[in-house]
């Protein structure tokens, strides 16, 4: 199981993928939006997307839980 | 003169356009988020109006509320400053319809202008140079493909009515230019969603453009005005080939790439595709520059303050927001003529990671700026206020003025060393590093300068 978490405070873009998706490694999950960059946060192992915990338009802080890839 | 001025922007800009309009005894009205209600600008402000929550596109993008805004502090004109609603025509018709002052210029050559391609066709009839490319937008990718055999390779991949280097790419083949293309046309379709319903693009939507890249180039832009009488002049040029991620982090003037020959021609091509829009308000016309080949090439005009504007100001002791100001109310400047003295070099202080240029919100603990001759600060932010993901990463400009361009050098090495900024990560160490690259220091850089200082070894 990998726990995805934000680098930084920034706000969710969009978001890619949906609960129960396959990913390989690599693959963008969301784009988080910060000082008018995109930051694509990226699977970092191959599997499933068991949990989304984040929604299009949300806030993130650093540290915060983005999604499970198990 | 009008009796109020709104400053419809936020941060060091929304500062900085309200110590002119303040310093001609004008009152000034602030509008801002929630997001920054503790920054300096509003409290420098006559009067601040609250205009909604973080989301530009709630805000700062919101043409109603800030409409309204100005007509509850019955507010004589709008000034847009840069970015955000400073290029939307149609916030500056609604302006004008209003019976407001726009500071900027016309609706219709907004319009005309902020369409690159449309851009290109209106100077290639002025006689300006411009670079190989396309006349009309590009609709998919196999035509991109043979545009870019007709152009010939390196071709820049561009959306016609993006700015700040979004969605930008260069491409020296057929592979990379089908890629460079959908991800341009996805990044102009996001930009497009992202904006506010009632500011209708000046025009162009998510048309994608292709002209030749030209390597090794030099990025360089004249600053004109567009008096009250009509006649257009320019007020020197601005080197800003120091970029990342195709937006500027140094700029300076003159530009040491230049000729007095070459300038001579780029001013008087900048004044006439000025004069063909029948531009008033301040404006930039930038150009690519070759100066290998000593050409240039017109890449786009600018319809608005620059960001860039304090060393212009810096070398000509020529205040551009007050001449803003002065021409939407149909007076002559404040100057005969433009004289050019000295040597200035401007620096953003970015809120990002000096190695990555990642973005880096938080909390400003520690601020303590340089001061000293030919040291001038625009900031945005001051200790104890937070940085926001919301908005660009700027928190300062720092400009430093010289008698030569060595002397503005050591000023500008003194002060961003002295430069203290704690609890949010800056690049004021990439700053000092560029101030000390060989490349930089001997004048002889362009486009890529910073891309071979952060190349893998």
């Amino acid at each position: 199981m990998a726990e995805v978490r934000a680098e930084m405070v920034a706000n969710v873009w969009q978001v890619v993928v949906a609960e129960g998706d396959t990913v390989e490694e690599g693959d963008t999950l969301v784009i988080l939006e910060s000082m008018k960059m995109e930051i694509p946060v990226l699977a970092e192992e191959p599997g499933t997307v068991s949990k989304l915990a984040v929604k299009e338009g949300v806030v993130v802080q650093g540290g915060d839980l983005i999604a499970v890839v198990d | 003169m009008y009796e109020s001025v709104l400053v419809a922007n936020r941060g060091e800009i929304a500062s900085r356009i309200i110590h002119t309009v303040r310093a001609l005894g004008l009152k000034a009205i602030a509008v801002y988020s929630e997001a920054d209600a503790e920054l300096p600008f509003v409290a420098e402000a006559d009067e601040a109006i609250l205009i909604g929550p973080a989301p530009p596109a709630l805000s700062y993008l919101d043409i109603a509320r800030i409409m309204e805004a100005a007509r509850r502090t019955n507010a004589g004109a709008v000034h847009p400053g840069y970015g955000f609603l400073a290029e939307d025509a149609g916030f500056a018709r609604r302006v004008v319809d209003a019976g407001l002052g726009w500071i900027g210029p016309p609706p219709l050559a907004i319009a005309r202008l902020g369409d690159k391609i449309n851009a290109r066709n209106l100077m290639k009839e002025a006689g300006v140079p411009v670079a190989p490319g396309v006349w009309e937008p590009v609709p998919d990718a196999d035509t991109a493909a043979e545009e870019a055999e007709r152009i010939g390779y390196p071709v820049m991949v561009k959306a016609a009515a993006a700015g700040g280097g979004i969605g930008m790419g260069a491409a020296y083949d057929e592979a990379a230019l089908r890629e460079a293309y959908e991800t341009a046309r996805a990044a102009a379709e996001r930009t497009i969603a992202g904006r506010s319903g009632d500011g209708a693009e000046p025009g162009g939507g998510a048309d994608i453009m292709l002209e030749r890249f030209v390597e090794g180039a030099r990025h360089v832009e004249v600053q004109i005005l567009g008096l009250a009488d009509g006649t257009v002049v320019a007020l020197g040029e601005r080197d800003c080939s120091v970029q990342r991620r195709h937006q500027k982090v140094v700029e300076e003037t003159p530009s040491t790439g230049v000729t007095p020959a070459l300038r001579e021609r780029m001013l008087a091509a900048a004044v006439r595709a000025g004069e063909t829009v029948g531009y008033r308000g301040a404006g930039t016309v930038e150009f690519l520059v070759d100066p290998a080949a000593r050409e240039f090439f017109f890449l786009e005009m600018d319809t608005r303050l620059q960001a860039e504007h304090p060393i212009t100001e810096l070398v000509t002791g020529i205040d551009l927001v007050e001449q803003q100001l002065r021409i939407a109310a149909g007076e002559p400047p404040s100057f005969t003529e433009a004289l050019p003295h000295g040597h200035a070099i401007e620096l953003r202080v970015y809120a990002e990671d000096p190695r990555g240029f990642q973005p880096a919100p938080g909390t400003i603990e520690v601020w303590e700026e340089p001061v000293g001759e030919g040291i001038r600060i625009d900031a945005g932010y001051a200790e104890g206020n937070t940085v926001t993901p919301h908005y660009d990463p700027l928190l300062a400009k720092l400009c430093v003025h010289g008698e030569t361009r060595a002397g503005a050098l050591a000023r500008a090495r003194a002060a961003v060393d002295a430069f203290r900024i704690e609890g949010v990560r800056t690049n004021l160490p990439f700053l000092a590093e560029l101030l000390h690259e060989p490349g930089f220091a001997d004048g002889a850089y362009d486009t890529g300068i910073v891309g071979r200082m952060r190349a893998p070894s």
